[in-house]
């Protein structure tokens, strides 16, 4: 009886199919690891103690992960310029510069963020490690991303992106707004991210695979003679990542998300979410459909042109702060889909250099608005920040170089981040683009001047500082007879001066100092650091973006 | 070789670290002029550097000399690549004189320290602007520029500054996205026909660019060009900018910033574009002559004195670009020294109006009377430098738009005929409102309230009216230096267009190669001394047949 069952048993073991477990090669997922294992124990920690965990203890976890993981790719880097790239996990997790770089921008900018969201945090009184736990398990979803070498593990990394965001962007639950925007963004996200799953599953149906290198492969091999599906797939990829990144005609959520969601997860969205999107939007674009690129760069002109568009115009109306700098990430976007359609190395190379730098010019932007904002996270009008040159100097200087920097002013990262894009563009001739493109970035200049313009305009009669000295000569409310000198001068712009200039008196208010808490003012002073810095010596960034491409088309 | 001094570097380096170290400075504890000397004595080293660089110039090589490369970001293309010839000589010195007598005679009464950190950076832009000779140097340089003049409108400026301070601004910016597509496409050209991306200047020079290729990029770098310069019909910030800029940034405006706009177009429009620059001039030398006849009909009619001298500088402009779209060295030199003359006079024409606005708080002619009676030195100072503007011989202004005029009637008579009514137009209304300022007779209160010009004041002005004076005596040092230069532009334009060198270009050509060959092959500080004197002899035998040029 027993001899039986044992040789039945056996028998059965013997011709069950095993399971050949995939080789892992572990530094490939290292940070990623690093990142998730920090949460989890971060939260496992803070449900074990009796007593809430600070917040501060939260910052100091989070900081050290994020820390722990920069070094891990650190490590990754070497190993993969001194070994060349490879893929693992059965070919769903490639490992080349590519990879490694997005995995660095993302610990930044989980770094950033933990300083950020410390001072945050303590403003708004929220206690508990979730803020920490939520950055660190969203960010995990985008190095996901950026690693993905296979659609499925695009969409499980898009997944855990967005879910740790959508309650992120609710996280502050005292405000209204917060919550609204965190509905809006998780129907519109979730439905974007059922557009991407049938994209997925319509490429699966037209190549057989889901694997990036094996469907380009495929296409390479084989014409596909009645094409639908695939282009179907292709569509529906493309309208998914737009929704992710916020090119327009997909971008409609973002402005009211960037205002309802808390000033430094704001900051987190622009930086860390798009970083992953497009990095998987590359990835896939240019690793797979090659071959197909004729029909799917006519879509991505369009994209970046109604986003260059739309983003800088409608940037040029608004008041909220918050809202200004979604719509000008819309116009960023914008730039980087140049560096996307023009489908080359150099393409590549400069859409990561730009979202280098995006990310610190971002993320410090967000920083100071979130200072600036004040307890309730409420004051995010241009009118609060009158004067702010006068309360807070070295803030007001902090934000002007980064706001300068979006602009793309010279010996700032902002302006090699466009020439970049721009010699990707007209690298294949795309001088249309190219000038739409510049065109922007000069409307866009108008938005960014005009806060900056109020940050160092005086107060005015109410102001804090004596003026009345400089009466005869520099006061701002003297009624000196200004000459019209110039009919033709009466144009469009004129109209816009009520924005800079002529404030209701009700915003003429005396405002408080807002305290910069020291960890906030870190982070401001590293972003602000590296985006001149880096604009001044721009070798070794752009070394380190070229790298990160030339390892892709090998891998 | 030896390893010679960085001149041009140090140029750049000096005043942009001085704004550093300016802007480090404690606020207080310090006595309220601290920053201002502090400022005036970087400005000074500046221009004690200039100075040197201009001494050491090898005036009959009509090259670039002291040029520098390095690689700066391989990827991108762009290398830090920095010369000097005879056209930017003069306008870095310019530059050197003009920003320590801004700082000097147009004081703001407020947070001077800010306002000299701006004035140092600025300083820092116009001079890289001028020295470039890779494009996106250029370009960062030319967008520098922007960034202090914009806080230090927006900052120190009158009334509605934070509205003139935009518009300056992306009206500038505007123009220059088109000039930043443009570089890279000619980079890009030049890639697809060499394969190597660059941005040097003298490397593009070679590249082939098809009819319709060069006049899109010549009318992409020449919007940027012209917006900043002004011409006409670009110039509609100029105004706004102007009435609302405090005095110094209006100074600097004109008197420097401007230049880089015709500076621009000469070095990067006709050296990059020959072909399209030959085909473009009837349009730009009919903006030019519109610009300087519609420049001094509106300033007629302005009741501003600050609007009248913006109105008035277009006008100036004009002459510039009349005289660069000839196309031939008289045009061309002469365009050249109005550049630098016309900073001198702008100069002190804004200083003696800022002056009179600072005694008594108004722009406004109609409540100005009789100023002659109270300040003199001020109103002959006035007159010195109007005179000039006008174009009276004897002083600055007539030889660049004798030159002007001469290049352009060669070239296309009735363009000349035209401007020329503009050099009356501008007699007028000069004229006209130093009438309505300093004649007629003052009342009580306006004697006792405009005092003369101190001594300060006076040892400000004293350099430029100085200058003013001994160019228009003298110009044929500055000639000199600036012929060859000129005429290698020349040369190159009608090579490229096909069109038969003039002898007289042939004959300064001959001598520009010598000069060149004698002054690279030296050996010892003897052989390069003696180099240089046969150099220079051949320079004046250059210039000389030159109509007008040493005469």
């Amino acid at each position: 009886m027993t001899t039986s069952l044992m040789t039945t048993l056996m028998t059965a073991a013997s011709t069950a199919p095993t399971i050949h477990v995939p080789h892992i090669d572990y530094l490939s997922i290292l940070p990623m690891v690093i990142m998730l294992g920090g949460a989890l124990v971060l939260m496992l920690g803070s449900s074990l103690t009796k007593k809430m965990v600070g917040v501060r203890v939260g910052t100091v976890v989070a900081a050290t992960v994020a820390i722990a993981a920069l070094g891990a790719a650190l490590v990754q880097w070497h190993q993969v310029a001194n070994h060349g790239p490879s893929v693992t996990i059965a070919g769903a997790i490639a490992f080349d510069g590519f990879d490694v770089f997005i995995q660095i921008v993302v610990s930044i900018a989980v770094l950033l963020s933990a300083l950020i969201g410390d001072g945050y945090l303590t403003r708004e009184n929220i206690e508990g490690p979730e803020y920490h736990v939520l950055a660190m398990v969203s960010a995990s979803g985008a190095m996901m991303m950026g690693a993905a070498n296979d659609l499925i593990v695009v969409f499980l990394g898009l997944e855990i992106l967005s879910i740790a965001l959508y309650v992120l962007a609710a996280f502050n639950h005292k405000r209204a707004e917060s919550g609204e925007a965190a509905l809006k963004y998780f129907v519109l996200g979730s439905f974007s991210s059922a557009v991407f799953l049938f994209g997925i599953a319509l490429t699966y149906g037209a190549t057989g695979t889901t694997n990036l290198p094996k469907i380009a492969d495929y296409l390479a091999l084989n014409v596909v003679a009645s094409n639908g599906v695939l282009l179907g797939g292709l569509a529906f990829l493309l309208v998914g990542f737009g929704f992710k990144v916020a090119a327009v005609p997909f971008h409609m959520w973002s402005p009211d998300v960037y205002q309802g969601a808390p000033s430094p997860i704001a900051g987190f969205m622009a930086s860390v979410a798009k970083a992953g999107a497009f990095a998987a939007l590359l990835r896939v674009f240019v690793t797979s459909f090659p071959t197909a690129r004729a029909d799917w760069q006519p879509i991505i002109w369009v994209l970046a042109v109604l986003s260059l568009i739309l983003g800088a115009v409608v940037a040029l109306n608004q008041r909220d702060l918050k809202r200004m700098m979604a719509y000008s990430s819309i116009n960023h976007v914008g730039f980087i889909l140049l560096g996307v359609e023009v489908c080359s190395a150099r393409g590549v190379a400069a859409s990561l250099y730009y979202l280098f730098a995006y990310l610190f010019l971002s993320l410090g932007s967000f920083a100071v608005i979130s200072v600036v904002a004040g307890p309730g996270d409420s004051a995010t009008d241009i009118s609060d920040y009158r004067g702010l040159a006068q309360r807070q100097p070295l803030l007001a200087l902090a934000f002007g170089v980064l706001l300068l920097g979006q602009a793309g002013a010279p010996f700032t990262t902002g302006f090699l981040a466009k020439l970049g894009v721009i010699e990707a563009a007209e690298s294949t001739q795309s001088y249309v683009l190219a000038t739409v493109a510049m065109a922007t970035a000069a409307v866009a200049a108008f938005f960014y001047l005009r806060v900056a313009v109020t940050m160092f305009s005086p107060v005015g009669r109410s102001g804090a500082v004596p003026t009345s000295e400089d009466a005869s000569q520099q006061d701002a409310s003297q009624p000196v007879p200004i000459p019209s000198p110039d009919a033709s001068s009466g144009d469009g712009i004129a109209s816009l001066e009520v924005l800079t200039d002529a404030p209701p008196e009700a915003d003429v208010i005396e405002r408080g100092i807002q305290p910069v808490p020291p960890l906030t003012a870190t982070a401001i002073g590293l972003c602000v650091a590296v985006t001149v810095v880096f604009g001044i010596i721009p070798g070794p960034l752009l070394d380190f973006a070229q790298q990160a491409t030339l390892l892709i088309v090998g891998g | 070789m030896t390893a010679t001094f960085p001149y041009l570097a140090v140029l750049i380096a000096v005043p942009a670290v001085g704004a550093g170290v300016v802007a480090l400075m404690p606020r207080e504890k310090v006595v309220p002029w601290f920053h201002e000397a502090l400022g005036v004595a970087v400005a000074v080293i500046t221009l004690g550097v200039a100075a040197a660089e201009a001494v050491s110039f090898n005036s009959g090589v009509g090259g670039y000399q002291m040029v520098s490369t390095h690689t700066w970001a391989s990827d991108l293309g762009i290398q830090w690549a920095v010369g000097i010839d005879g056209i930017s000589l003069f306008l870095v010195l310019l530059t050197a004189v003009l920003f320590p007598l801004a700082m000097l005679g147009a004081r703001v009464r407020r947070d001077s320290k800010g306002f000299i950190a701006w004035l140092l950076l600025l300083e820092a832009g116009c001079m890289g602007s001028f020295v470039s000779l890779d494009l996106i140097l250029f370009f960062l340089f030319f967008e520098l520029t922007l960034v202090p003049t914009y806080f230090l409108i927006g900052g120190w400026g009158f009334a509605q500054r934070g509205y003139a301070a935009i518009k300056f601004f992306v009206y500038t910016f505007a123009g220059s996205a088109f000039l930043l597509v443009g570089i890279v496409a000619i980079a890009f050209i030049h890639r697809g026909q060499t394969g190597v991306l660059t941005f040097d200047l003298q490397q593009l020079m070679h590249t082939h660019v098809s009819g319709t290729e060069g006049v899109l990029l010549f009318c992409a770098f020449t919007i940027a060009f012209a917006i900043k310069a002004p011409i006409f019909p670009f110039h509609t910030w100029l105004p706004n900018t102007h009435s609302d800029s405090p005095v110094a940034v209006a100074i600097l405006m004109i008197g420097i910033m401007a230049k880089i706009g015709t500076y621009g177009i000469i070095r990067f429009d006709l050296n990059l574009f020959p072909q399209a620059s030959r085909t473009m001039a009837p349009v730009l030398l009919t903006l030019a002559v519109i610009g300087i006849v519609y420049g001094a009909m509106v300033a007629g009619v302005q009741k501003n004195l600050k609007v009248l001298l913006a109105y008035s500088s277009l006008a100036s402009m004009g002459f510039v670009v009349l005289g660069t779209f000839a196309l031939n060295p008289q045009g061309l030199a002469g365009g050249v020294l109005q550049m630098a003359n016309h900073g001198l006079i702008s100069t002190a024409l804004f200083l003696l109006v800022g002056w009179v606005y600072r005694r008594r708080a108004t722009w406004q002619t109609s409540s100005l009377k009789g100023l002659q009676w109270s300040a003199p030195v001020l109103a002959g100072c006035f007159t010195v430098a109007m005179l000039a503007s006008i174009g009276v011989p004897g002083l600055n202004g007539f030889v660049g738009e004798f030159l002007i005029l001469l290049g352009t009637f060669v070239a296309h008579r009735w363009w000349a005929v035209a401007a020329t009514a503009g050099v009356i137009a501008a007699a007028v209304y000069l004229l006209w409102a130093y009438q309505q300022v300093f004649h007629g007779e003052p009342t009580e209160e306006d004697v006792a309230s405009t005092p003369d010009l101190r001594w300060p004041e006076r040892l400000v002005v004293a350099p430029i009216i100085v200058l003013i004076v001994a160019l228009g005596i003298f110009p044929k040092p500055v000639l000199d230096r600036i012929t060859p230069s000129v005429n290698r532009v020349v040369v190159r334009v009608d090579t490229v267009t096909r069109t038969p060198l003039s002898a007289e270009l042939r004959r300064a050509q001959a001598a520009d190669e010598a000069a060149t060959a004698a002054a690279t092959t030296p050996a010892t500080a003897l052989a390069r001394a003696e180099a240089r004197n046969s150099s220079a002899s051949s320079a004046v035998g250059a210039s000389h047949r030159i109509p007008g040029g040493g005469r």
